[in-house]
């Protein structure tokens, strides 16, 4: 049996006062892409880095790769990507650091290249701490890419990058997947969890309050509604005979309805059906279905700083 | 854009300790020469002092020939320069800098990355003697001794510096380590046997002073390089000692971050 990438169970962390992880357990299978989501200070950092062994737990258990953070045969399998900046040498140049990296492993990536799938052929020759904010994190993501590891941690992969450096950073992260790499990523984006995970697990205050893939969270609890506008005073009674138990129709305003319940593609085509058969045309139809914002709002109560 | 794309099917491994520890010695020696302050502090100075102190101006040194006595010292003061100021105020602000504790996340062991910043150190060092023994002979210097006995001395030296120098960036905020190892150099070069020679202090004063790493390592290449003399034991033992507290000392509380 192969183990998990990652195994937690029970973690918890203190500093002084204050728990940072308090009782926190997950499972990232092998090969599957986990987001941890959650606000600042929800102990996502204090997490990820307790498995990359920057830090030890006060209590509970932590394997990764079924062995334990601080094991040093653990090194060379993980690729890591800390938050905030590079870390690494400030007076080195990016192309530099990257070879440096690449010198630790025996079948390294070729660093020209990696440099260029990260975008950074041009400043190559920068040093290190020239490079803009976005720039430092995409080398950052090759860095932690260069010595073909098993398993990499992502804090705040795409923080500080413009739209179009994400959207790279996200085709990457897609292919690492798609290769067999196990990912570990955090991010406070919700897009970035929808987009990328295969498992989103919601933390705050150091707890997991919601898990599962993006659909299971945002199906979960079925809600979503259809509105649309055409004739006053239509026969809703009539329209909630044809739609599934517990969906529910009103008319909020003379012309405007609001249809709510579990929206599926049958739902859809039961109302426009319905409309049509009574001959009449529903204008500004739109779909609402539940984001993972509203799940997070609904679990945590707080809105994420995005 | 014509690179084919690599595929990131996993293929984990360590490169041999030996080719990890040549590419750390070569990006630390880099760095160290770009870095205008090292280089400054370490090639440049001593050479100035080495001119400066041959002049007749400042104060007598008590010897026939001023070279005799400068170029030993000046040796002296570059390993201090290197292995202990150099390093320390280099290491305070990669550790401030997170650059140790990003390290610490690769498959480079912390064996290897310390012994890359020590050929690195010794590596300088080789350049300031190759650039102090020029200008020296330039001066008119006529170097005695045993050649072997040098090398033995710096690189105790560098054992004993290197481990106070880690000891003081591993414990103390960066920019306190900054200050406290140009303090302790320029002490150190006045006081410490170095620029003035201990036979200028009182007797008493001299006894304590002699102990410092930077009097033995001076007063161990003025035997050797001045006076043409054996193996300075005393002066072996002391940096040894020095380097056998230093260095345990600083792997005992050098915190990484």
């Amino acid at each position: 049996m192969v183990e998990p990438a990652v195994e937690i169970v029970d973690l918890v962390k203190q500093y002084g006062p204050r728990r940072a992880v308090d009782g926190l357990s997950l499972t990232v299978a092998r090969g599957s892409l986990l987001a941890l989501l959650g606000p600042n200070g929800a102990g996502k950092t204090t997490t990820i880095e307790i498995c990359e062994g920057f830090r030890r737990a006060d209590s509970g258990t932590v394997r990764v790769l079924g062995l334990a953070p601080d094991d040093p045969a653990l090194r060379p399998r993980i690729g890591v990507m800390l938050q905030d900046g590079v870390g690494g040498y400030r007076e080195a140049r990016a192309i530099e650091l990257l070879r440096l990296f690449a010198g630790y492993a025996r079948r390294p990536h070729d660093p020209g290249a990696l440099l260029e799938l990260v975008g950074l052929t041009d400043v190559a020759g920068t040093a290190v701490k020239r490079l803009s904010g976005g720039q430092q994190q995409r080398l950052s993501l090759a860095l932690a890419l260069v010595a073909r590891p098993e398993l990499v941690f992502l804090d705040e992969p795409t923080a500080g990058m413009d739209p179009q450096a994400r959207r790279v950073t996200w085709d990457l992260i897609r292919r690492l997947r798609s290769d067999g790499v196990s990912v570990v990523l955090t991010t406070h984006f919700m897009d970035e969890a929808e987009q990328l995970a295969d498992t989103v697990v919601v933390v705050d205050g150091g707890r997991v309050v919601a898990q599962g893939t993006p659909g299971e969270l945002t199906r979960g609890g079925a809600r979503g509604q259809i509105r649309f506008q055409t004739d006053p005073g239509l026969p809703l009674d009539l329209l909630l005979t044809d739609l599934p138990e517990g969906t529910r129709a009103e008319e909020t305003d003379p012309g405007r309805y609001l249809v709510s319940g579990e929206v599926t593609p049958q739902l859809l085509a039961t109302l426009t059906a319905w409309c049509a058969r009574r001959g009449v045309l529903a204008e500004n139809l739109t779909v609402e279905r539940r984001t993972l914002e509203d799940v997070f709002l609904e679990v945590t109560g707080r809105t994420l700083r995005t | 854009m014509t690179t084919p794309t690599p595929t990131f099917a996993p293929a984990p491994a360590a490169a041999p300790h030996g080719r990890m520890l040549a590419a750390q010695t070569a990006i630390e020696f880099r760095l160290q020469l770009r870095n205008l302050e090292q280089v400054g502090l370490t090639l440049v100075i001593p050479l100035l002092l080495l001119f400066f102190f041959n002049l007749p101006l400042l104060y007598s040194l008590g010897v026939a020939r001023r070279i005799e006595f400068v170029v030993p010292s000046i040796i002296a003061l570059a390993v201090m320069s290197a292995a202990f100021t150099g390093l320390a105020i280099g290491t305070g602000f990669e550790r401030k800098y997170a650059v140790l504790k990003r390290l610490g996340a690769t498959a480079l062991p912390r064996g290897v990355l310390v012994g890359g910043k020590a050929l690195s150190v010794l590596l300088l060092e080789f350049v300031q003697v190759v650039l102090i023994a020029a200008l020296g002979l330039a001066l008119a210097w006529h170097p005695h001794g045993n050649l072997l006995y040098v090398l033995v001395l710096v690189v105790l030296g560098t054992a004993a510096f290197a481990g106070l120098g880690l000891l003081l960036a591993g414990t103390v905020r960066a920019e306190v380590t900054l200050a406290a190892a140009n303090l302790i150099w320029l002490v150190l070069l006045f006081a410490g046997g170095v620029a003035i020679p201990l036979t200028k202090y009182p007797h008493a004063v001299a006894q304590v002073l002699q102990y410092l790493p930077s009097a033995a390592l001076s007063d161990g290449l003025h035997r050797v390089l001045q006076d043409g003399r054996g193996i300075p034991l005393h002066d072996l033992l002391t940096l040894v000692v020095w380097a056998a507290v230093a260095l345990p000392a600083a792997a005992r509380w050098f915190r990484w971050e």
